[in-house]
């Protein structure tokens, strides 16, 4: 038997070494386009328009972050699509986690039609939808106002709450609210006392989940607002000047957007992968 | 009768009158249904919400692919005109509309195999390279996950420009090789296999991810029996890996499915806003008759028959979601 391993021990150690070239070598094609954003976001923006560019950082500058935030209103932008983030996920918390737990907790007819429709309404493509939600805000008068983009994220937001919610509630056992209840809290009070603490890191995980998810919305935002309004990512989508797309500007645009929404993503990736396809093995 | 009612132990100490129970005259044993009213009173919001913003608007985009929609219905100079199945008939009439979904459909077919082959394969090799790697790796594939579309489609815009981008001057340094200039996207093809690789580099991750945890669930006494029956690496991974993972890949297939048909900023923002003829795919085109053309009922005709087409998939994906859901 030790004879048997001593002689695997190099070979092992040398597919290992196969293995371990083969991983560098997905590292370093999976991470390509985010280090070369960041190179060309701070390297000198003469440096950007080389035909032959160096792979390597030739220098280290802010000056195509400066560039960026002159060439149309970022922070205006910004902001907006910060309230309109914030106002859907507070929005769609609150109201899917009613639903979320009068599916989780509550056995009625037509519980399962609930379930399947909830379900189904997420797989509506939402570039199918924009037509008529276009024509309805402009009925609405609600064209070209944040609250009509509120309401309209509202379609892809709130079903995915509800569905990562009722996850996370089922997996709370049922017996702790019913201790509680047997000690004479009702069923509000367990709730309140026991459900939501167990619940608070699945909905911090969902919040910031759903907050991502509107953050980067483009459709919707480029098609129900107009330019004095509009949302980071149209903002960025339009980065071409008279002169051209800069794009040494344009990379230190996309890196302003993409590291804060990056390391919110890296927070809470775990919880929310076991999400979409939870139990699927169990299945 | 629910679970919960039997784990319940058999002698409940009888209810309490100290606090008042929450719900006025409940049944007994019935604790954990509540009263009827209250599971709907709980929805009602929600449901009140998916009726205004998905419900309506789903309604409306049935009735305008049946009828005359365009400029002056949108300002209200003229009534909308109904015109039964004129617009399927001039949709599902229009070669160029064939040629848009044969489009859709080897594009997104090519994404998503790719996407699984891809994701597969680097799910394979997390568990075979040293640990430290394995982090970097996955550091790496988490970041680019999380990157947003948009920035994605910008970043790779410019990995792709015809005269400053780094990829042609990579590929211009092997000898022989001359590309700086190239324009990927005077071509159709060339541009949709940019834009596919663009697809796959942001859905790779989460393959990659989802099955890797999947494949800590592979038993691995069933792939020592394979192999002690004498079965190569190929054989315990046909035979004993993927059967596990069945599920799992039927969901990241159909979940990939729906969402590589339903491509749209990629293919939009890599063409500027203006996707040419040989760029459309179901999506763009469908946006194109509506806000370009301006005919809304013809634009609604193709984005019902795009959720036709994705019924199919969309079946799978719910079966298997519930069956889920029936585990619980």
């Amino acid at each position: 038997m030790s004879g048997t391993s001593t002689l695997a021990a190099p070979r092992r150690r040398r597919a290992r070494l196969g293995w371990n070239t083969l991983g560098l070598l997905v590292f370093v094609t999976a991470g390509f386009p985010l280090y070369w954003m960041l190179n060309t976001a701070f390297k000198p923006a003469k440096d950007a328009i080389d035909p032959d560019p160096s792979l390597l950082p030739t220098g280290l500058t802010l000056s195509n972050f400066r560039r960026a935030l002159d060439i149309a209103d970022f922070w205006g932008s910004a902001g907006r699509s910060l309230v309109v983030s914030l106002s859907v996920v507070a929005i769609g918390m609150v109201v899917g986690m009613l639903a979320a737990l009068a599916i989780s907790r509550f056995a009625f007819r037509g519980r399962k039609v609930v379930i399947v429709g909830i379900l189904a309404v997420q797989m509506v493509p939402l570039v199918a939808m924009i037509i008529p939600v276009f024509l309805l805000l402009n009925d609405l008068k609600q064209y070209d106002k944040l609250t009509g983009l509120i309401i309209t994220y509202l379609t892809f937001i709130l079903p995915f709450t509800v569905w990562m919610l009722r996850g996370f509630i089922v997996n709370i056992p049922r017996e702790l609210e019913e201790a509680a209840m047997v000690d004479g809290c009702s069923r509000t009070g367990a709730f309140v006392r026991v459900v939501f603490p167990l619940l608070a890191p699945g909905l911090v995980a969902t919040s910031v989940y759903g907050f991502i998810q509107a953050w980067n919305e483009y459709l919707y935002a480029l098609m129900l607002l107009s330019q004095e309004r509009q949302t980071a990512t149209v903002w960025l989508a339009n980065f071409t000047t008279k002169h051209g797309t800069e794009y040494a500007p344009m990379m230190a645009g996309a890196t302003m957007m993409a590291v804060p929404i990056v390391v919110l993503f890296l927070l809470v990736q775990r919880k929310m992968a076991a999400g979409l396809t939870a139990g699927a093995v169990k299945g | 009768m629910s679970a919960a009612d039997t784990t319940t132990p058999a002698k409940v100490p009888p209810p309490r009158p100290a606090p008042p129970p929450a719900v006025p005259g409940r049944p007994r044993g019935q604790r954990t249904s509540g009263r009827a009213a209250t599971p709907w009173l709980l929805l009602a919001p929600c449901l009140l919400v998916l009726t205004l913003v998905m419900a309506y608007p789903l309604a409306r985009l049935v009735t305008l692919s049946f009828q005359k929609f365009g400029q002056s219905q949108l300002w209200g100079f003229q009534p909308a005109e109904w015109v039964g199945f004129a617009n399927f008939a001039g949709v599902l009439g229009d070669g160029e509309f064939w040629a848009v979904v044969l489009r859709t459909i080897v594009f997104a077919v090519g994404c998503v195999a790719f996407t699984m082959v891809v994701g597969m394969a680097i799910a394979l090799l997390l568990q075979r390279v040293s640990a430290w790697l394995k982090v970097l790796i996955n550091i790496v594939l988490v970041a680019s996950w999380g990157m947003p579309v948009i920035v994605a489609t910008t970043v790779f815009k410019w990995l792709f420009d015809s005269d400053y981008g780094v990829f042609n001057a990579l590929l211009s340094r092997l000898p022989g090789v001359e590309m700086v200039g190239h324009n990927w996207f005077a071509s159709g093809p060339e541009g949709l296999a940019v834009i596919m690789l663009l697809v796959v580099w942001g859905a790779v991750p989460f393959v990659a991810i989802t099955l890797g945890a999947g494949l800590t669930q592979v038993p691995k006494e069933l792939e020592e029996a394979a192999r002690l029956d004498g079965a190569g690496a190929w054989g315990v991974f046909r035979h004993v890996t993927l059967p596990v993972l069945k599920p799992i890949i039927v969901m990241l297939t159909t979940l990939s499915v729906i969402w590589d048909m339903g491509v749209f900023p990629q293919v939009f923002v890599m063409r500027g806003g203006h996707p040419e003829a040989e760029f459309q795919v179901l999506n763009t085109y469908s946006y194109d008759r509506a806000f370009v053309v301006n005919d809304y009922a013809q634009g609604s005709a193709i984005a019902l028959v795009t959720v036709g087409l994705l019924l199919g998939v969309v079946a799978v994906y719910m079966r298997q979601m519930l069956k889920i859901g029936e585990v619980e």
